[in-house]
């Protein structure tokens, strides 16, 4: 292979992500070269530019957009908006409501991923105002821009849950492990009193989108398995209820789910959706087609409707019509994440109104893409760059496997490894990926390294 | 993980161990010199010190195994397919090579073999 196809071939990296086939073309080119040539072509491909490029919210995709853009773009003036000092690394909340790790596990710094260049404005986004090309933040101040990428995450609408008070999570078997690193260990210690004493455990997952679809039936997975660890799974009912006639938006995920559940005895309620907790009775409601219908519990894991956070909702930027308008997500073409009526916006991640995936793994496939076509633009040029809706789950099937679940728009299940992991095996080798490698990765994302 | 970048992976291990990569590495290219210089020195293999060496070997696999099961919060019946039995193999395998040519190439720069 000579020098100006290996070129081409990792400038083609750099610009769509670098796929399987392009890979083991450059497996071809040899590992000498291979050390070398990428960065150096990365470098090459740096743009001049005075464009102002605003990010609402430095989470996940926040930071990742904020290193990918940084890292090509050269005289641009770069700027993140949010209020949150701390960065919680999310994927581990599970981990941590599981007891597998500490607190300490999930919560880092924002300004740890900061890009050289970046500047960073510590204060919430008040209003969006796409027409007049700015937004405004929680003090009053307004902030211009020639491009936006909204990455605000969503909004955890407890509220939205008659009886439901977030101060009592950890206490009176009131679990739910997403609220913040805190309540995530909190959870813990109510799961674990769980397993000592058995009962009913609850659990749920809500009538809206949401992020990582896959935790809640994980958490049913681990509270089963802590179960059976002390002796005490005779001792304990499992009830998973589902807002919706599926376990799994993918079919073949949910018949495997469906099996497991059989499996481990979990007893599952199809189209239950929680309306209220008595958290001193120990009582949820939840409305179903026949009704509502109430639920006794010694344990439940309560997971919020999940909306875009308030600014966005009632900002222009959100779908005006179908299912997605009424939560607020951002009206963007699920392909390249630009918006669909305001071509200088770019939504990414949690708050994108696109179909499946609000995880990380979606946010490291869609950045690269979102940037792309947002960098074609200050260039002047076309951009192919294509995201196909991958996402991944490890999903926790027991303490010690998961299933790599890999999918994309199309229910497709898209394995990394073909014919080496399984994607509805349950694997201590998925268990290791998730333990061990996730939370590289993800830091390695945050800083456009991978 | 849909795509395997050589350069993520380093970023990636980089992430995971820290300084210790560099360490990890300058072990494994200073053992690796050092014991083809032994080769290159000596001519031959050496039967006692190698079933030694082989011997120090399958403590170092064990070892690995205890350490990965330890990083990975894993227990000792997770296994679950063939991929496990294969990662199994290949951590016992490297730390049994790992340690088999360590202490190997330490015992025949401190005893040189009478010829």
């Amino acid at each position: 292979m000579d020098h100006q196809t290996l070129a081409k071939i990792v400038d083609d990296a750099g610009r769509q992500g670098l796929n399987r086939r392009s890979f083991l073309r450059l497996g071809a080119a040899g590992a000498g070269s291979l050390l070398l040539t990428p960065a150096s072509a990365r470098a090459a491909t740096k743009t001049r530019s005075s464009a102002r490029i605003v990010i609402a919210g430095a989470g996940a995709a926040g930071l990742a957009a904020a290193s990918h853009l940084a890292a090509r773009l050269e005289g641009a003036s770069i700027t993140l908006v949010d209020a949150r000092k701390e960065h919680f690394y999310q994927p581990g909340f599970t981990l941590v409501a599981a007891g597998i790790k500490p607190m300490s596990y999930v919560v880092s710094a924002t300004r740890d991923y900061l890009p050289a260049g970046v500047e960073l404005i510590e204060e919430a986004v008040a209003e969006f105002d796409p027409e007049g090309n700015k937004l405004v933040t929680a003090s009053g101040k307004p902030v211009p821009y020639d491009y936006l990428i909204v990455a605000t995450g969503l909004k955890l609408d407890y509220a939205a849950i008659a009886g439901m008070e977030v101060e009592q999570i950890g206490n009176n078997g009131l679990g739910s492990i997403y609220h913040s690193p805190a309540k995530a260990e909190a959870t813990w210690r109510a799961m674990s009193n769980f397993a000592d004493t058995g009962g009913v455990g609850v659990f749920l997952r809500p009538g809206t989108e949401m992020k990582c679809a896959g935790a809640p039936l994980k958490y049913t997975f681990i509270t089963d398995d802590y179960l059976r660890r002390r002796g005490n799974r005779g001792k304990a009912e499992l009830v998973y209820n589902a807002n919706n006639k599926a376990l799994f938006s993918v079919p073949i995920v949910h018949e495997k789910v469906r099996m497991l559940f059989e499996d481990r005895g979990v007893k599952v309620n199809y189209e239950r959706i929680l309306e209220s907790v008595d958290i001193g009775r120990k009582l949820a409601v939840f409305k179903t087609p026949i009704g509502p219908v109430e639920l006794q519990y010694d344990f439940i894991n309560v997971i919020p409707p999940m909306r875009a956070p308030d600014p966005v909702r009632n900002s222009p930027l959100r779908w005006q019509e179908g299912g997605w308008a009424n939560d607020g997500w951002i009206e963007v073409d699920k392909h390249n994440l630009r918006h669909k009526r305001f071509a200088n916006v770019f939504a990414l991640g949690d708050v994108a109104g696109v179909p499946k995936g609000k995880t990380a793994a979606s946010v490291k496939w869609q950045v690269p893409v979102a940037v792309d076509h947002l960098l074609a633009s200050i260039e002047g040029r076309e951009s192919s760059a294509h995201y196909g809706g991958y996402t991944s789950c490890p999903l926790i099937t027991r303490l010690g496997q998961a299933m790599l679940v890999e999918f994309d728009y199309k229910d497709n299940l898209v394995p990394s490894f073909p014919g080496v992991i399984a994607p509805l095996e349950e694997l201590w080798i998925s268990w290791v990926m998730k333990t061990m490698a996730l939370k590289p990765t993800y830091i390695s994302m945050l800083r456009g390294r991978a | 993980m849909k795509e395997l970048d050589p350069l993520v992976f380093l970023a990636v291990f980089q992430e995971m161990l820290g300084p210790l990569l560099w360490l990890m590495i300058l072990v494994i290219v200073v053992g690796t010199a050092a014991f083809v210089a032994l080769l290159l020195k000596e001519r031959t293999i050496n039967s006692k010190r190698l079933v030694r060496a082989e011997f120090a070997g399958l403590a170092g696999g064990v070892l690995a195994l205890v350490l990965m099961a330890k990083v990975s919060s894993s227990g000792f019946t997770d296994a679950g397919g063939p991929a496990d039995w294969f990662l199994i193999a290949l951590v016992f395998g490297l730390g049994l090579a790992g340690t088999a040519i360590l202490v190997y190439t330490v015992l025949g720069w401190r005893q040189p073999a009478k010829s």
